[in-house]
This record gives structure tokens, sequence and C-alpha cells, in this order.
């Protein structure tokens, strides 16, 4: 099953190889890993997605519980939650694909954020399955290159990660 | 008061209490050693190799209870500590270990000695810190000690770069410390608690399982009174050996891969399990669906949520401190009228002296060689079971943990974790620090008291009396056993050849050697080293059998009850 784990942590040198030193030494699996400082500069949100067996994520969510640096740990897809990720995708538009590429781009709610005569950067939000969908939606031969920055996530409603 | 980095770190660690710091100096602790040496309240003991400093701190601890401190140099200092910090680590002793670091402006430039020390610790300590500012300084080494002991118990490494031990600084040490990060939890939770209790009055087969926990927490009088109430059967761990006493009629001994029959087929014939700061590791249950083929239900309280069905699922969990959560247990004994079901228990306890009387850890002495069994049921009856016996790892230590009986906490002093050669000497050095009039034995073989023989220097600086009982086989002796089992007798770099002359060996660094080759020796040699040499160092080298196994013996990833005993073969 995967899983989408939110961590608050101490913002201080270190704690992020703490956590993804864990999950090496313990064999668990990471498909993703982003972090950034919170509202509150002291504070860091990590979401890490990993895949594992109920026991597994169990195991995964006790010894994040364990680290000192690590303020609240919470698995996100036990309830309903939202989950976005970023993708910036350069790709080749020339002749014909330009307006095509224009176009895919436009159905996906993508922007174009940067063009050259035979370029576009395309900035594309959405879930993981939107961001590959769109990939297989063009041509790959024109892709020049793809950069995602992982999921971050968050939950519905009342659910509120804050100390 | 302005103080420098070095005054702070002393101040901090009289501050503590602390007694005795273990350690070797070097480049990057030069300014610490000089506020060392203007004072007198916290006494340096100069180990020969950082790796015996962090063992001798971690036994200081856990003959002790109190935390174990140590200070090493950065680079190679550091790196030569790592096996016992990690040792420490994997049998949650609480330590504190100060390490040098280079400048803080050299960091990162591949200075001369320097380590990323932070880096290399970090999976083998419970937390660790980088000092970067001078003001940081009394909190952070406040927060050490404080992780260190609490919660489930482990060590904790400061960095101290040498600049930040020559700037100065306003000093006053915080009287307490909270984080909001880490708030470990003392008591279980009550309505567990009564679940518990209710389970295990039900119980028509009940076994107790206690492990190093109850040590950890002191609660080993705890322990005795609730289980003595309730008239169940109950086994130790290698860790939790002496949380329960020995000679006691209810204790069925060690329970695992070299445990007795009456514990093992206890533990995998009840029906309700009482687990209690253990965690039924690999070497204990080798097979968990062997395990949960036969159903129990299981009741398992520890410190750490983690430890909780990680290996083997529980029924009842219960997160919190030992000696609390029996605190409890025993009031809400006391408040019901309810008892366990006598004839029930009387019909286990004929079922479990059945299985006590196989007498499984028989073996047989004649009248030629030496028994290593032999030798550590001598040193069970010469030292009146009073010791603090210290071992390293091998068949050594299985045989001093099956044949010596322990009937007290924190007197039993192994690595059983990470199992690390070399422990036993510096380990029995920091128990005689922690216990000045204590009689100390370290259990060894001769592949093993190699690895840390630089301390028999150590312990002439200091005089310390420890007595070294050499189980001499002249083979890794558990390493051969397990050729002999599992590879076909084929002996690949088991044999220690070019041995030294272990007499000669102790007298040159000014000790006692003995060398005993017969049975009839045996006690004789022994009363002569506790009684004559009392106050000396004495090395005790017994040869002894070369074909002698450990038994019973589960093998690795076997259930509880596929045991393999002497009499099989």
């Amino acid at each position: 099953m995967r899983h989408i784990i939110s961590i608050l942590l101490e913002n201080e040198a270190g704690a992020l190889s703490r956590v993804s030193g864990l999950f090496s030494a313990r064999a668990y699996n990471i498909e993703s890993l982003t972090v950034a400082p919170t509202e509150d500069p002291s504070l860091s949100r990590m979401t890490i997605v990993s895949i594992g067996s109920d026991d597994v994520i169990e195991q995964i969510t006790k010894q994040l519980n364990k680290l000192i640096d690590v303020v609240k740990v919470v698995d996100l897809s036990e309830a309903a939650h939202i989950e976005r990720e970023l993708m910036l995708v350069k790709v080749r538009a020339t002749g014909k694909d330009r307006e095509e590429m224009k176009r895919i781009a436009d159905i996906f709610r993508g922007r174009i954020i940067d063009v050259t005569e035979s370029t576009y950067a395309i900035e594309l939000t959405g879930n993981n399955a939107k961001l590959d969908a769109f990939l297989e939606a063009i041509d790959s031969a024109l892709i020049l290159e793809t950069v995602r920055t992982g999921v971050c996530g968050i939950g519905r409603g009342d659910r509120i990660l804050k100390i | 008061m302005l103080l420098t980095g070095a005054e702070i770190v002393i101040k901090c660690l009289q501050e503590e209490k602390v007694d005795y710091v273990f350690g070797y100096p070097g480049g990057s602790v030069l300014y610490l050693y000089d506020e060392l040496f203007k004072q007198d309240q916290v006494k340096h003991i100069l180990v020969r190799h950082e790796q015996a400093a962090v063992h001798a701190a971690d036994a200081y601890s856990r003959s002790s209870q109190k935390i174990g401190v140590c200070m090493v140099t950065s680079g190679p200092g550091v790196t030569n500590a790592v096996t016992g910090i990690a040792t420490a680590y994997m049998d949650s002793i609480p330590l504190v270990v100060i390490s040098g670091q280079v400048p803080t402006h050299y960091i990162g430039q591949d200075a001369f000695q320097e380590a990323d020390t932070v880096g290399i610790t970090r999976p083998c300590v419970k937390h660790n810190f980088l000092v970067k500012d001078v003001k940081d300084l009394a909190l952070t080494i406040k927060k050490a000690f404080y992780i260190a002991k609490t919660g489930r118990p482990g060590p904790v490494l400061v960095d101290i770069p040498k600049d930040i031990t020559n700037q100065k600084c306003d000093f006053s040490y915080p009287k307490s410390v909270t984080m909001r990060s880490y708030n470990p939890v003392t008591k279980g939770h009550s309505g567990q608690i009564k679940k518990a209790l209710q389970l295990l009055l039900e119980a028509k087969r009940p076994m107790v399982y206690a492990g190093g926990g109850v040590i950890l927490s002191d609660a080993a009088d705890k322990l005795a009174s609730f289980i003595r109430a309730l008239g169940y059967p109950i086994t130790n761990t290698l860790m939790g050996l002496g949380g329960y006493p020995a000679t006691d009629k209810q204790f069925v001994g060690m329970l695992g891969m070299h445990g007795t029959v009456e514990a093992n087929m206890a533990m995998q014939n009840c029906d309700v399990l009482l687990a209690i700061g253990a965690r039924f590791d690999d070497r204990v249950i080798g097979n968990p669906e062997h395990f949960n083929d036969a159903r129990r239900r299981i009741i398992h309280i520890d410190i750490d949520p983690s430890s909780i069905s990680k290996r083997v699922k529980v029924d009842v969990p219960i997160v919190g401190n030992v000696a609390d959560v029996l605190d409890d247990l025993l009031k809400q004994l006391a408040a019901t009228d309810t008892r366990p079901d006598a004839k029930a228990l009387a019909v286990w306890w004929k079922q479990i002296e059945e299985w006590r009387a196989r007498k499984c850890l028989k073996y047989k002495q004649g009248s030629d060689v030496i028994m290593p069994q032999y030798v550590v049921e001598k040193l069970y009856e010469v030292t009146g079971g009073d010791a603090f016996v210290t071992s390293d790892v091998g068949q050594h230590q299985m045989w001093a943990a099956q044949y010596y009986k322990f009937d007290k906490p924190r007197r039993w002093i192994n690595s059983g974790g990470l199992g690390t050669m070399g422990f036993g000497l510096p380990a029995a050095m920091g128990a005689r620090f922690a216990n000045p009039k204590a009689t100390v034995a370290c259990v060894t073989g001769e592949a093993s008291i190699q690895m840390c023989i630089q301390e028999l220097s150590t312990c002439k600086q200091y005089r310390l009396p420890i007595k070294i009982v050499n189980l001499n086989n002249r083979y890794l002796g558990m390493v051969r056993q397990w050729q002999e089992m599992f590879h076909g007798n084929r002996y690949s770099e088991s044999y220690v050849d070019a041995l030294p002359d272990f007499v000669k060996l102790a007298e040159s660094y000014g000790h006692v050697g003995m060398h005993i080759e017969k049975p009839e020796d045996v006690e004789p040699a022994l009363r002569k080293a506790f009684t004559t040499h009392k106050n000396d160092l004495v090395f005790l080298n017994f040869l002894t059998d070369q074909t002698a196994n450990v038994f019973p013996m589960i093998a690795a990833g076997k259930g509880l009850s596929e045991m393999i005993l002497a009499e099989d073969l």
C-alpha cells in the first residue's frame, strides 16, 4: 500500500539526514520526499511517500516518532486528504508540435512559463496520476527534460497537523 | 561570569554529579583536558584505546544506574569509540559521549583528524549534537544528559569544535529542560493495565518473559513481588538476567537460542504471555511464524512503542516505564479478589517440572580435561554468587549466562545486542569503578580477551583487582560450534594459532597470571585468586575442552520447541 506520511520536525541542521538515514538503515522504501520550513521557521514540514504493508508503515511511524527532532507524525492516507505535486517539463515545440503542445498543456491546466523558438517549459500541478497522464499524452520523443517535486499533502477538513 | 567553553563543559559535568570520565586526550580536546587537570571533582580514567573508554563508561552505567560519561578526541578518537557507542545503543545504556571536533572554520576542509562525527555516529546514538556556538553549550549538555537517561535510554554524543572550547560566554546551568519534540511517557494506560491483569488472572498456562527493561528501570523488586504474588513461571532474557532471582523456584532459566528446555517450552505452550521490557528479538524468537502457530494471548509492557508488535503481534500493548506499570499492576492486584486458577496452575507447573527434569544443562566433568561449564559453576561457588560478572562474546558468554545464577540486577554485564568481542575487560573496569569494593570477574575467551587486552595496562595504573577467567579452548568457540553443526566440520579460520603465554603476558603488565590445566586445580586456583590475591588482578588461563558446545541450542530461524540438546547427539 502507498502511504503519505507527514512529519513536523525541528528545522535543524541534520534533521533531514536523521529521517532519510532511518529509512535506509531499516530498509524502508521512499518513493518521494519533500521538505521545507513552515510559517514558523523553527519547524519544517516533510512529506514522505512510502510503499509498504500496514505492519511496515506502523513501524515507520513509530520509528519516526522516536527521532528526537520529530515533533509529530501523521499518516495522511489514513483519512481524506489532498495531495499535489509540481512538475516542470521542457519540451521541443516546433512546427505543428508547437500548437499541439500548447493545446495539451491547456487541457491539463498546465501553464507555459518559458518560451524559446524551439522549446516550451510547462508547469503542471496535480496528483501523481495526472502528471503521469500528461507525460503519456505528449509524444515522448519531444520531452527534453522533466523535474518533479515529489508529493506534498494535507488532510481534508478539520484534520490539522500543527503543534 | 564569563567562562570558556572548556570550563563550561567541566562545570556541567560537575553539576550532573559525574564522578568519572573515561577517555583519551588528543588535539581537539586539549582545552577540555586542561580544565579537567585544574579540578578534582570529576576524575578522569585514562584508558589505552577509545573503544575501551566507551565500554568502561557503559559498564559503569550498567552496574550502577548512573549515566556513563566518556571523552574522546576528533577523527580516530571518535571512530575508535564507535564500536562502544553502538554496543551501548543496542542495549539501551545511557551514556554521554563528549567528542572533540576540529575548529568550526576547518569543518569540511578535510582537516587533520577531522571526521563527520555526527554523521558517522547518527545510526548508533539516541541523539547527537554538534555545538556551533559556545552560548548553546550548557543547554546542549543538559539536553544530552536528559535524553540519555529518560524514555528508552541510550547514548547521546556531543561534538564540540576546538574553538568553541576556547571561546567565552556567560554560564548558568539550566535546572531542567523541556523539549517540544521529546516527551517520553512513564505511566502506562490504566485501562490497558486493567485488561492485562484480567487476562493474566484468567490464564491456565501463564508465562512471564522479562528482559533488560526491568533492569534499566530498576524494577527487579517490583517484578519479584508481582510474580511471587501470582506464582507464575518466569524466564529472563540474556539482558534480563538478575532481573528476577535465578535461585528462585519460579525461575525457569534463560530462554532463547541457548535457553533451557523448561523456559522455551513454557514460552511456546503458554496460553497467556506477559512480556516485560523485552523485545522478541531473533535470538529469543528465531521463527515468529512457528511461535505464532501456537495460540496464546500476549501482553507486552515496553517504554518504546516501536518494540511492540515489531516481530510478534501482541494483544494488550502497554507503553510505559516498566517500574511504573508494575506499580500499577501491584496496586490493581491488591484491589481485586480474583486470584489465579490454582488448579490449572498446578497442572501447568507439573508440566514445567517435567521439562525441568530433563536437566538440559547437565554435562560430564571427567578427570582429564576441564569443562568450561565446570569453571563457571566453580566461579559461582567461590564468589558466593555475588560477583559482578562481565563477559565477552561467544561460547563463554553463554556458559556464564547459563551457569552463574544471578540473584541481583546489574550483576551480569554483557554485550547482548551488538555482541561485541572485547567488551569484557573494559566493562570489568567500569563495573569496578562504580562498585569500588565489589568482586568483579570477567569471563572471557582467548580470542575475545585479545580484542582489548591493552587495558591490562589501565588496570595496573588504577590498581583494579579484576579476576579474568579465560576459558581457553584455542578456538573461536562459537564460530567453531556453528561450523561443526552447519558447515560440515570445516573449521575455516576459527582455530587461534600463535596464542601468547597469558601468564607471562599478565606478569609483564604487572599482574598475577595462573595457568590451569587439570579439573582438580580449578577450584583451588579460583580460591587462591579471590583470597590470596584479593587485591591483585589475576589472569586465570583455564585450558578447556576444545570440543565443548553450548546446549541447548536452537538453530537460527528455528522454533522455540525445536531445540537440540546435548543428549540428542
